[in-house]
């Protein structure tokens, strides 16, 4: 202990005696370790950030689409069948243990109007009250849905922050009536904003409301206006479905404004156009699908060997690629920035050689006085270490500088990586082991009588 | 009892596939507390002599037993320790560590010493080395803040510190003026007579070998003269280094 502590008190002096030189020897580790302090921490930040953006879309969810229907050999595509019904996402909700929440999904492409304001939102859900808790979506103002909205088929809404600019510019959304349809609905609450989701879509151009009332109340009047590849609307598509013929609702008139006002129609198959459901944590999607696929198969009666109709879409499985990619980044900068560093070992390898051709005659007397060899090796490995630690730790400071001037500029939560400092200290002293052990070894192998002797 | 004891010893360099033989069979002896003078012509082989002696190098063969141990069969490591342990090295071009204080100099040896003494009495040591060598108030002056005498009074400090048996000087004079020598010498005296240090000093100038008790006289690798106390100068030797001589 004695003998380090006095080693590397004769290391410091001798890299103090060249100062200048040793700060520029050490120029290349500073370099290197800043640059991957900055990178680990920044693509770590852009992990948070990707993460962020998901669980405001809802992480660690599931969406369950109908299958296809297929007759006399024509898909009709994906979520075409009419297989899912609002009792399946309650049954999910209830009989999945791994399954935090489940909400039926009708979906609308529909002008809204409102005084002589109209507009037609990117999302219309016909849901229930668990949607929010699915989407962890808060209400700014007002209420939520009720379980008795969705049992009454109420003709209320709750609007998202873009659907509340368009229809009231003055702000005041609440407790007013807006037109959809021709349907007239309350507005209960409103959604606070979200933003934008991976796709650029602006998550707050919404309508929620009771999946009953969007299905028994609003799509009833407006099938024939409505685009069918948009819609996918179930009660369009029946017709070709074998399985539920008595959905076909070409055999009925089409009711007239009032009278879908007034009765829900009763001829409707309950079918929704997906399931969402909420897990838990991510490691629990595997067997929360599990789960859902059993229960909605024993549901549908569906014979071992007979392929399901419906498909499970896993948003976490889309987080966790575009993770994976944000990764693959940092590790490959990661990367170039070892390679940096490997660059500036060879500089401390280079100088450390002139050092020890310089300070021969000092070797030699060392050794004359008494010193071994290995006290030669450890002195000149030593001295490479501290240079490259002192490289270190200023590039430590340095990359700390450069993510907190990434963190302004973008706004991504970047935080100072403790598994990144320790490893760049662990990497500088493996650097200065590895290329300074070949200068020192040499310094050890010289013999004391020519080493003093030398000029 | 003897310190140094050298049987026979023979040193060959080989210089391109040539042998060269710089010592040609040397046997002599230092007793513990003597002050010795190696005197002889340049290139007779004072130096290499001098470096077996201080265990800096092997003899091609031969035997040689310091303080009672054999040391030409020792490896590298434990040479080194007998260096450190029982010798201190006075150079004639002073070979202090350059832009480090004259008492980091002074104790440089006992760096790599066993190592259990507190560093706090060690700087006390070697203030008072330097203190012995007239250099109190220089202690934290770097060498090129030294004259030569005072350079070389830091490097005897600096043989001193690990109180050695001896002290080996190769021409310690060699650049000093004639008054500064006198002082270095007379530095050594004192060292003899006070401390019963053995000083084995390499020199050509016989003004200088006279303030030893003893020369002996090298020749072209051979002891002329002096090789034991005891002994009277052996009439065969110069004959038969002279005999050599001739033969090349
Ligand atoms: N490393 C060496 N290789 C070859 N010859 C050497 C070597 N060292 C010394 N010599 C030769 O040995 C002889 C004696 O040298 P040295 O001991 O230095 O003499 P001195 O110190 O008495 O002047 C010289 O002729 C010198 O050339
Ligand atoms: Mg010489």
């Amino acid at each position: 202990m004695h003998k380090l502590a006095s080693t590397s008190i004769t290391a410091l002096r001798a890299l103090q005696r060249n100062l200048m030189r040793s700060a520029l020897t050490t120029l290349g580790i500073v370099i290197g370790i800043a640059a991957v302090i900055a990178m680990v921490q920044i693509g770590e930040g852009s992990s948070a950030a990707i993460k962020a953006t998901f669980e405001s879309m809802g992480a660690n969810t599931l969406i369950v689409f109908p299958g296809q229907a297929v007759s006399a050999g024509v898909s009709f595509g994906g979520g075409s069948a009419v297989t899912l019904t609002s009792q399946d996402a309650a049954a999910v909700a209830r009989d999945c243990p791994s399954v935090l929440a489940a909400a039926p999904q009708v979906n609308g492409r529909m002008q809204l109007v409102r005084g002589g304001h109209n507009w037609v939102p990117q999302f219309i859900a016909g849901t229930s009250p668990a949607y929010f808790t699915i989407r962890d979506w808060t209400i700014a103002e007002g209420r939520a849905l009720t379980n008795g909205d969705i049992l009454g088929a109420n003709q209320v809404c709750v609007l998202g922050q873009t659907v509340v600019k368009e229809l009231f510019p003055s702000g005041q959304a609440v407790g007013k009536t807006i037109l959809v349809q021709n349907v007239p609905l309350r507005v209960v609450g409103t959604l606070v904003p979200k933003g934008a989701n991976m796709m650029g879509m602006d998550q707050d151009d919404i309508l929620v409301l009771p999946w009953t009332t969007l299905k028994f109340r609003i799509s009833g009047t407006a099938l024939q206006n409505q685009n069918q590849s948009q819609t996918s609307s179930s009660t369009a598509a029946v017709s070709t479905d074998q399985l539920f013929p008595e959905t076909s609702q070409s055999l009925y008139p089409t009711p007239s404004t009032s009278e879908q006002t007034d009765t829900p129609q009763p001829v409707s198959f309950p079918n929704v156009n997906s399931i969402l459901v909420a897990v838990p944590s991510t490691q629990q999607i595997p067997q929360a699908i599990e789960e859902i696929t059993a229960l909605l198969r024993q549901r549908h009666h569906l014979q071992p060997g007979q392929p399901s109709d419906f498909n499970i879409r896993n948003l976490a499985e889309i987080s966790q690629a575009l993770s994976s990619t944000s990764s693959l980044m940092t590790n490959l900068l990661t990367g170039v920035a070892l390679i940096s560093l490997m660059v500036g070992g060879v500089g401390i390898m280079n100088i450390m050689l002139v050092s020890v051709t310089e300070r021969t005659r000092e070797i030699g007397l060392r050794m004359a006085v008494g010193a071994k060899p290995r006290d030669i090796l450890g002195q000149f490995i030593l001295e490479a270490i501290v240079l490259c630690l002192f490289g270190g730790a200023m590039g430590i400071v340095i990359g700390q500088g450069l993510s907190k001037l990434v963190q302004a500029i973008f706004h991504w939560p970047i935080a100072v990586s403790i598994p990144a400092v320790v490893a760049s200290v662990a990497v500088s002293a493996a650097v200065g082991l590895i290329f300074g052990y070949y200068p020192a070894w040499k310094a050890s192998r010289l013999d004391p009588i020519e080493a003093l002797r030398y000029e | 009892m003897n310190l140094i004891e050298i049987e026979n010893v023979v040193k060959t360099y080989h210089l391109g596939g040539s042998d060269v033989p710089v010592l040609k069979g040397v046997s002599m002896a230092v007793q513990q507390g003597e002050m010795v003078a190696l005197m002889g012509a340049s290139g007779s082989g004072k130096t290499t002599l001098m470096n077996i002696l201080g265990c800096l190098d092997r003899p091609t063969s031969g035997r040689y037993m310091l303080d009672g141990q054999e040391v030409s069969r020792m490896n590298p490591n434990q040479r080194a320790e007998v260096r450190n342990a029982k010798i201190g090295f006075v150079f004639q071009n002073f070979n202090l560590l350059p832009r480090t204080s004259a008492i980091e100099n002074v104790l440089l040896p006992s760096t790599y010493a066993d190592g259990s003494i507190p560093s706090a009495k060690l700087r006390r040591h070697g203030r008072q080395l330097l203190e012995r060598v007239g250099l109190a108030d220089r202690a934290d002056h770097e060498p090129s803040q030294l004259s030569g005498g005072q350079q070389q009074r830091v490097a005897i400090a600096r043989a001193l510190v690990n109180s050695p048996r001896l002290l080996l000087a190769d021409e310690p004079t060699g650049n000093l003026d004639s008054r500064t020598s006198e002082d270095v010498l007379a530095m050594f005296q004192n060292l003899n007579q006070q401390e019963g240090l053995a000083i084995l000093l390499v020199t050509h100038d016989a003004n200088v070998a006279s303030h030893a008790q003893r020369v002996i006289h090298i020749h072209d690798g051979m002891i002329a003269a002096g090789a034991f106390e005891s002994a009277s100068p052996a009439a065969s030797a110069p004959a038969d280094a002279a005999s050599r001589k001739e033969g090349r």
